[in-house]
């Protein structure tokens, strides 16, 4: 009670002072000592063992540097973690919540944001935040399309690709047509997670930015713009490349593992990722070959930020705030984006770091697998969040029983 | 221990009460999702029937669980007649009950994955027929898996539910007086099949009433095996319900509250499908009865319900072979027959993240466990003294209501508890989640238990008591030596049910109380077969060791003493 009493009173603070640089620094020096010996929850999705590893990389080093500690609650889907926030504020719990701290975006982050249960805006407050610049990276300044305003602090920059084994196709499909066409030679070699899987989602949203006649009306909310008509294309596609999918599309893989999986035993030839550095870190685990590489269709694929929020009645603020400056720091962001560790990409603007700080950047080792860094295709932005949920349920409506 | 008496009178309703106000509070608690939805549960009934497909996902999931719980019976009772009537055949019935250990342990979901890269066009089997005899040298596009019809997933619950139905017969079979009863049919002519459903069948059926019910709600509402084996245009009910569960739209949670009614519709209709059958069967028995079809050259029906029972058995044991292998393999590829290299380095790596997990597993298992046998024996015994020699099996009718969290289906009623649960406040994850388990594990206990205990010859009783032993020293000092061999059964049951826990472990500790399956569960999300089959074998050691020790222990207390049951 106490704490969040004071924890309160430190947020309003840090807002208005947010101008003052030695009032910040103050703010955040009480920040500090309030977050020592806390115990951060950490709500973050635990599907990837070297994810969760530098997860408790970045524990001990906090702490050993400010004496909080991070326990990573594993999830299996984000959502479980938004509901558990909600069953507890609709149970009267509205400080000593069980999350403190929750990776997120999209659908997720707009759930909590619309119902209020968001702490902040809280991301001013962190020095760590003066490294990135929403200017130069659009994709940290919007979560969706929605603006993000402090809610949440962006932590990791992510891009649609596909996997291929060189070795085995060496001249891969590089667009939605290519790869209709490619389907058409090698039956029964593609499949995709099964809608609403959130890749297989992705992939949907990727063919039509492809397809469409005009790809900005899927920047609009779905109800803004007819639909139906813009959908078309997507559909007309999917119904002469299911017939070619592996099993004939007549059973998908359910999730992201499943369908790496197939990949992996050989029954597929291409897969989707959206991690760039998934060849490597596959080749580098000995769970693919090694002439495993990443591509995106010649016209880019879709780029995703992923963030950091507080809910609302996060029992542990300040703790989840020292938390997410260190991962913000050029030392937790250098590592991450480290193709031995994780590889996920930076969301800091590496021209506003001093040149020391820089050169950990630069330093990160080339790995095999590892695509160079102009051979990606643009990242397109993400379309308005209303399209997942509606292509999702067309595409529910339309494959989702035969 | 002048208390004992009073104290085991208590135990009923103690337990009833452990285990019925949950339920009750979480059945109630399944409105809650109502809230979010506009329109309420008529909204979500109108979204539950508009999914496409949900006719077909019933179906599938009834069709999958009453056949896949037929089958199991059959398979058990067949092997049990066959192997009960010759000498040959006993020594085979004591090898199975050995050798089913390692298949109860193994939870269903790590069961699936096994049985997934052994069936799949690029598991097991094909890697180790090609190319050299398929000619493949990339794996076959064959519908094998996840099949529209569901067979895969039917014979996934039927390989992991045989163990489980065999188990329960090993445990009613000494009330049935089976082996003279066999001996008698012979001696009037019978073959040894037809001697043994003829004498011991109705017998042994009427004692698997609650075990076969359990399997089927099992198979009706449990997502694990049907999200790796099922079919997924559209998919099994379970599955959707979890598909519904995680949308970030709140809403949602509203059809997967109707989806958890749905399962226990669909659970009771199938129940009383399976009773309908039960009369049917039961008519044909009489029928031939009356016809008196001796069957006396049954050979070949004998060597084909045991050659079947062994089929399944030797089909789990190869998905555990083939488990064991992913966890300690290096590079593995298609059409190679085994991996390149082992690699024990990633294991030895992994071992220090294994031990917090087992840790909380060891302790949630230890303490339900510990829990729910200490209840059982006493329910048990209250039962004993109340009801006389010659008063038969009768139990309070109350303690039917131990069977309801083997019945309802998991995810509603524990998404409403959890709901209760977070308006007391946090900081009560393990004690809570404990009892969680102890809502699973107590009824699989006293499944377990409950036939060896009323079996127990109660003429040692009137000798104990002529001796002048009081109520304690009859328990402790006569009743649980000689029934310690079941005891310790029943409790390796209790810590296996207790250790595969998924639902109750996440949703009760609200994500922060961490085990062996809770971390194999999130990482079968992401892409590593290998680390995913470490855990499913760490998962599946504990109560491997449990069932071992269980086994061991007796003989080892009283090496060729008391041997009752």
């Amino acid at each position: 009670m106490l704490v969040g009493c004071a924890l309160g009173a430190l947020a309003a603070s840090g807002a208005a002072a947010s101008a003052d640089q030695a009032r910040a620094y103050q703010h955040w020096e009480e920040v500090l000592s309030e977050a020592r010996g806390q115990t951060v929850h950490f709500n973050a999705w635990g599907g990837e063992p070297r994810i969760n590893a530098y997860i408790e990389w970045a524990a001990a080093r906090l702490q050993e540097q400010h004496g909080v500690s991070v326990r990573q609650v594993k999830l299996g889907a984000t959502s479980e973690a938004v509901a558990r926030i909600l069953a507890e504020t609709e149970g009267g719990i509205d400080e000593d919540g069980s999350v403190d701290l929750i990776w997120i975006n999209g659908e997720n982050f707009a759930t909590l944001l619309r119902r209020g249960l968001l702490h902040g805006p809280w991301t001013g407050e962190l020095p760590a935040m003066a490294f990135v610049d929403p200017a130069a990276m659009p994709a940290v300044a919007s979560d969706f399309g929605i603006p993000v305003d402090g809610m949440e602090a962006p932590w990791g920059l992510a891009q649609l690709v596909f996997l291929h084994d060189q070795a085995r196709l060496p001249e891969p499909p590089r667009s939605a047509a290519e790869l209709l066409e490619w389907a058409g030679g090698d039956p029964g070699r593609f499949t995709y997670p099964q809608p609403p899987n959130f890749l297989g989602t992705t992939f949907l949203r990727q063919l039509l930015l492809d397809l469409a006649a005009d790809p900005s009306a899927l920047y609009q909310p779905v109800e803004a713009v007819d639909a139906e008509k813009v959908a078309q294309p997507l559909w007309d596609y999917l119904d002469r490349l299911h017939p070619l999918l592996w099993r004939a599309g007549r059973a998908f893989p359910p999730n992201t593992g499943a369908a790496r999986t197939l990949f992996a035993d050989g029954e597929i030839e291409l897969t989707l990722s959206f991690d760039p550095a998934e060849a490597a870190n596959g080749i580098a685990a000995g769970t693919l070959p090694e002439t495993s590489r990443v591509f995106t269709f010649r016209d880019g694929s879709i780029g995703n930020a992923s963030f950091l929020a507080i809910p609302a009645n996060a029992r542990h603020k300040a703790g989840a705030k020292v938390l997410t400056d260190f991962l913000l720091s050029p030392e937790a962001q250098a590592r991450k984006q480290d193709p031995a560790v994780w590889g996920n990409m930076t969301i800091l603007s590496l021209p506003l770091l001093t040149a020391e700080e820089r050169a950990r950047f630069d330093a990160l080792a080339t790995a095999p697998g590892l695509p160079a860094a102009d051979a990606l295709g643009p990242a397109l932005g993400e379309p308005h969040p209303s399209w997942s949920s509606y292509l999702d349920r067309e595409w529910q409506r339309r494959h989702g029983a035969r | 221990m002048v208390g004992l008496p009073r104290l085991i009178r208590a135990a009923p309703p103690a337990t009833a009460m452990l285990l019925v106000v949950p339920v009750l509070i979480g059945t109630a608690g399944l409105a809650l999702p109502f809230r979010w939805v506009e329109g309420g549960a008529a909204a979500a009934l109108g979204q539950f029937l508009a999914a496409p497909g949900i006719w077909r996902s019933v179906l599938l999931s009834m069709g999958s669980a009453l056949s896949a719980t037929l089958l199991s019976l059959l398979l058990v009772l067949g092997f049990t007649a066959a192997a009960q009537g010759t000498r040959a055949g006993r020594r085979l019935f004591a090898l199975m009950s050995r050798a089913i250990s390692p298949l109860l342990a193994v939870p269903h979901a790590a069961m699936a994955v096994g049985l997934a890269f052994l069936l799949a066009p690029s598991g097991w089997a094909f890697r180790l027929a090609s190319p050299w005899a398929t000619g493949l040298v990339r794996p076959p596009d064959l519908l094998i898996l996840q099949d529209p019809w569901g067979l895969a997933l039917t014979l996934g619950l039927v390989v992991k539910e045989t163990p489980f139905l065999f188990l329960m017969t090993l445990a009613a079979l000494p009330q049935t007086d089976s082996a003279r009863r066999v001996l008698l049919g012979r001696s009037l002519g019978y073959g040894p099949m037809a001697a043994w459903c003829a004498g011991v069948a109705p017998a042994l059926l009427a004692q698997l009433r609650l075990p076969v019910l359990a399997v089927l709600a099992y198979g009706i509402s449990a997502a694990d095996m049907a999200i790796i084996l099922g079919p997924t245009t559209p998919a099994p009910l379970p599955v959707r319900a979890l598909h519904w569960l995680a949308e970030p739209d709140l809403a949602q949670r509203g059809t997967a509250a109707i989806a958890g009614l749905a399962m226990l519709a669909a659970t009771i209709a199938t129940a009383a499908l399976l009773w309908l059958l039960a009369r049917l069967a039961f008519l044909g028995w009489r029928g031939w009865m009356r016809r008196g079809w001796h069957l006396r050259a049954d050979r070949w029906l004998r060597f084909l319900a045991i050659f079947a029972m062994g089929a399944v058995a030797a089909l789990g044991m190869l998905g555990l072979a083939a488990l064991l292998l992913w966890a300690m393999a290096g590079p593995w590829r298609f059409p190679d027959a085994l991996p390149q290299s082992l690699d024990l380095t990633r294991m030895v790596q992994h071992l220090p993240g294994l031990w917090p997990p087992l840790r909380t597993t060891l302790l949630l298992a230890g303490l339900s466990t510990a829990l729910a046998v200490v209840l059982v024996v006493a329910c048990l015994e209250n039962e004993g003294r109340r009801h006389r020699p010659g008063a038969g099996p009768g139990i309070g009718r109350g303690i039917w209501l131990l069977y309801l969290p083997l019945i309802l289906p998991q995810m509603s009623f524990l998404y409403g508890l959890q709901a209760a649960a977070a308006s007391i406040g946090p900081g009560h994850g393990l004690a809570l989640v404990a009892w969680g388990h102890l809502l699973f594990v107590l009824p699989y206990v006293y499944l377990s238990l409950a036939d060896p205990w009323r079996a127990w010859d109660r003429r040692y009783e009137r000798v104990a008591r002529g001796l002048g032993a009081g109520p304690a020293r009859l328990l402790f000092g006569v009743k649980l030596p000689m029934l310690l061999a079941p005891v310790l059964i029943a409790a390796a049951v209790g810590i296996a049910v207790s250790t595969a826990l998924y639902l109750p472990t996440v949703l009760l500790g609200a994500g922060r109380v961490v085990t062996l399956t809770t971390e194999a569960v999130a990482l079968s999300g992401g892409q590593d077969r290998r680390l995913l089959a470490l855990f499913a074998v760490m998962q599946m050691a504990v109560p491997f060791l449990a069932f071992l020790l269980a086994h061991r222990i007796p003989a080892l207390v009283a090496p060729g003493g008391a041997r009752h049951v």
